[in-house]
């Protein structure tokens, strides 16, 4: 549910980067922690993107395993349930090395067809 | 008509975190110490600060009320003689289910921030987007009840990993309930090694001095030594030996 959250934000900055050109193609990396449904959000995305300059936009979705490491034993591991203990020493200090990120990396805009921001 | 690339790079929740950072900075500068208090609905967010905030030895404690509509909270807790702003997310997309850092910085001109030390903010009740969204806060807590089902920490692990503490509330209900403490505790574990946890029953009051503790270290004002009674919070956690207070 919190999808319809996420894709406002995806639009805004999207928008922000835009500068007032029509987006058409959106480059997001999820990582996996962030538990995000990809069709829900695609969802979203297309209904919060009407009247903006990123209405009609494709949402290309690039998901990320999840991967900790223990800062005690220095060990790394990638996990499919939430389970954030070290499974070698126990330990509980566990860090995330990749899977809560929730990055635009990158909009495809087009250059000729000058709109007004959203 | 070409198409052109723009790299981006950002966190989508930046723009957030930016506000989160500005209202940060006004609650530094007067020194108020801000909680996010997060739950489902009904876990008992609002009984559990009736429970204390009447009684915190003279930290000047105030409370942001989000809510989706109506002020029937915000009523409850002003009984109490403590300063409270009511924020409604109806305006929103249908009602934000959320509060956000924006939403946060519209109500800071309504706070008295400087005849404050603490400031509660009571979240919307919603165990999944409250977690994604940072306010300014310097803390998080979440209350889980004992009626939501021991697996939650596995559903919810979003939640369960933003907060530092765990109020395991409606302790009093357990006789009547097929609920296994030991497995909620020990799935909230799993999901978050370091979280603190604190069994306690607003209804009955048990427990309920551990988290009255935990709120007057979080303002910097420990109790004094001798006014530190065992707590009963500490009754299923030291047999558990899983729970500990935050020192």
């Amino acid at each position: 549910m919190h999808e319809l959250s996420l894709a406002t934000a995806i639009v805004n900055t999207a928008v922000r980067h835009a500068g007032g050109r029509r987006v058409r193609l959106v480059c997001l990396r999820v990582g996996a922690l962030r538990q995000v449904v990809p069709d829900s959000l695609a969802f979203y995305f297309d209904l919060i993107a009407r009247g903006t300059p990123c209405e009609g936009a494709r949402l290309e979705q690039e998901l990320v395993g999840a991967r900790l490491r223990c800062r005690p034993c220095a060990r790394a591991w990638e996990i499919e349930l939430p389970a954030f203990r070290c499974p070698f020493c126990g330990g509980g200090q566990v860090e995330v090395a990749a899977g809560d990120e929730f990055l635009v990396e990158s909009i495809e805009v087009e250059e000729d067809a000058c709109i007004a921001p959203g | 008509m070409h198409r052109t690339r723009v790299r981006v790079v950002e966190e989508a929740l930046d723009a957030n975190n930016t506000i989160a950072a500005a209202n940060r900075a006004d609650f530094d500068r007067h020194e108020v110490t801000v909680i996010n208090l997060m739950s489902a609905p009904g876990a008992g967010k609002t009984s559990l600060l009736e429970r204390v905030l009447g009684d915190l030895d003279g930290v000047r404690v105030g409370v942001l009320e989000g809510d989706v509509q109506g002020s029937l909270d915000s009523e409850r807790l002003a009984r109490l003689h403590v300063p409270v702003v009511q924020l409604n997310t109806a305006k929103g997309f249908g009602g934000e289910c959320h509060l956000d850092a924006n939403m946060v910085r519209t109500a800071i001109p309504s706070l008295a921030l400087a005849q404050l030390d603490l400031l509660i903010v009571e979240n919307v009740g919603n165990l999944v987007c409250p977690a994604e969204f940072r306010i300014g806060e310097d803390r998080r807590v979440m209350v889980c009840s004992v009626t939501e089902g021991e697996d939650k920490p596995l559903k919810y692990p979003l939640m369960f990993r933003a907060c530092e503490l765990v109020l395991v509330n409606k302790i009093d209900l357990l006789p009547y309930l097929e609920f296994d403490l030991d497995k909620l505790l020990y799935h909230i574990d799993q999901v978050n090694p370091q979280a603190c946890k604190l069994a306690v029953s607003a209804r009955t009051g048990e427990g309920i001095e551990g988290w009255r503790e935990w709120l007057l270290r979080a303002a910097g004002q420990p109790p004094a030594p001798g006014e530190r009674p065992t707590q009963a919070a500490g009754r299923y956690a030291e047999r558990q030996g899983r729970a500990r207070v935050q020192a």
